[in-house]
């Protein structure tokens, strides 16, 4: 409930500084135009974010394959690790919003280079959580299997990996959080559709309201895949005791 | 049976030319205090230490249940069945499970998760999984050291009954603990660590914590440990 308050008074506060102060609509439009416009290019709307959220959820789902896979190889094989880890590290320091032109430039203005660049900024988080997890197994685990007679590839499958997941679980939550980010910088760059397609446009004509509501859709579709992974997460870790309010 | 066992972590020697043997078919009980290198000794036993390799005829219980909190309770009772892979093997090992899961008495609880045990009930299904896993020498380390007096009294007894018939070697600093389980009980002290002469309490196990000869091996066997300087 106190959300709702508090942001209902910030509305109610900006509204009043663009009446009061009588800025100009280009510059800073009150909430209401806003909810006008909304409401008016509904249609519009619905479809650039029907698109961004593809956008942001194959490359969310690339990236958590990615990021996975490269975690479980590089816990799995210590020759893989000797060689791939620094690339990977090194990889970190390239400023991903500096290879997005590259990215438009080989995949095109389509969807594809959108996804490539939400996969990557997603890809290290997911990446370092679950090799984290996995490098931390229970070690009295790992002596009851070993006691038992398992192989590395049963230690793996069977025990670090399960015990890895609530790991992976946060991992993927920080996936969700960037993900629009990156969906968003390839559009903002060269794209043909989007919300954040939608928003340069607008802004260059000076439908500031527009560019608005593009962005209000952008937070609540970010809100909506953080508490979707979030849901997905909690079930795949049902032994994990669900903390936070 | 132990013979010229040494031990050493970097500088630290835990033991050196140590020589030990275990009667077949019994339990022997090594009773030391803290620090004096017990774990060490049985994480020797059953080849967890570095530059050794498990057995295949050791089941291994720690302190701790060890209880893989994602898989339900029947699961974990054949976790060792599970993890070598053998299907055939784990279709015959599932009855057995069952079986011992009844005799400690969770047999209502077979698909819960353990997180929903208590610890007394945890440390039973770990109990039920180191004898599914059916090895001739079963290796303990304190696996009754978190519980309450009576918890603990009460699995002692069950384990006793339970691990009849095989060679057991149960760690532990409670000398209680050692008098009533130990078909014989050897106390652990110095460093690097020196086993103490054979204490054959006589009489079956689990023994009568409460019997006056008892009392008196087990004062006796504190005034020994509190004798010797860590």
């Amino acid at each position: 409930m106190r959300p709702l308050i508090t942001t209902a008074g910030l509305l109610l506060g900006w509204e009043l500084l663009v009446r009061l102060t009588g800025l100009p609509v280009y510059m800073l439009p009150p909430p209401s135009t806003v909810a006008v416009v909304m409401i008016e290019r509904f249609g519009l709307l619905l479809t650039q974010a029907m698109w961004t959220a593809s956008e942001m959820v194959l490359g969310l789902l690339l990236g958590l394959l990615l990021g996975a896979s490269l975690a479980i190889g590089l816990a799995a094989s210590a020759a893989w690790r000797r060689w791939a880890l620094p690339v990977v590290i090194v990889s970190q320091a390239i400023p991903v919003i500096a290879i997005a032109p590259l990215l438009v430039v080989w995949l095109g203005y389509g969807m594809a280079s959108k996804v490539a660049m939400a996969a990557l900024v997603i890809f290290f988080p997911v990446a370092s959580t679950l090799y984290d997890g996995l490098r931390r197994t229970d070690p009295g685990w790992v002596d009851l299997a070993r006691t038992m007679g398992a192989s590395p590839r049963a230690l793996l499958l069977q025990i670090r990996l399960p015990a890895a997941l609530p790991a992976f679980a946060s991992g993927a939550r920080i996936a969700a959080a960037v993900a629009p980010i990156g969906a968003v910088i390839g559009e903002w760059v060269g794209a043909s559709a989007g919300l954040g397609y939608l928003m340069t446009q607008s802004l260059a004509r000076g439908q500031t309201p527009l560019a608005f509501a593009a962005l209000v859709l952008l937070c609540l579709l970010g809100l909506a895949l953080y508490y979707a992974t979030d849901w997905v997460g909690r079930r795949l870790v049902p032994w994990q005791p669900s903390q936070g309010d | 049976m132990v013979r010229g066992a040494r031990i050493a972590f970097g500088e630290r020697v835990v033991a050196d030319d140590l020589t030990l043997g275990f009667a077949a078919g019994r339990t022997t009980c090594l009773l030391g205090r803290s620090g004096v290198g017990k774990t060490s000794l049985l994480r020797l036993l059953a080849g967890l230490l570095p530059g050794t390799q498990p057995s295949r005829d050791v089941a291994y219980m720690a302190q701790s249940d060890l209880l893989l909190p994602w898989l339900p309770v029947i699961d974990n009772v054949l976790l060792g069945y599970r993890l070598r892979g053998d299907a055939a093997a784990l279709r015959t090992a599932r009855p057995r499970a069952l079986d011992l899961l009844g005799q400690v008495g969770l047999g209502s609880r077979l698909t819960d998760l353990p997180q929903t045990l208590s610890g007394g009930m945890r440390q039973r299904a770990a109990l039920a999984r180191t004898l599914c896993e059916d090895r001739a020498i079963v290796l303990m380390d304190e696996p009754f050291a978190h519980l309450d007096a009576v918890t603990r009294l009460e699995l002692q007894d069950l384990a006793a009954r339970l691990l009849a018939g095989r060679t057991v070697v149960l760690v532990t600093h409670d000398p209680l603990e050692a008098l009533r389980l130990g078909h014989q009980v050897r106390v652990l002290s110095g460093q690097p660590v020196r086993a103490g002469p054979p204490i054959e309490p006589g009489g079956p196990v689990p023994r009568d914590p409460a019997a006056p000869e008892m009392l008196a091996l087990q004062a006796g066997l504190l005034a020994e440990l509190r004798a010797h300087a860590r």
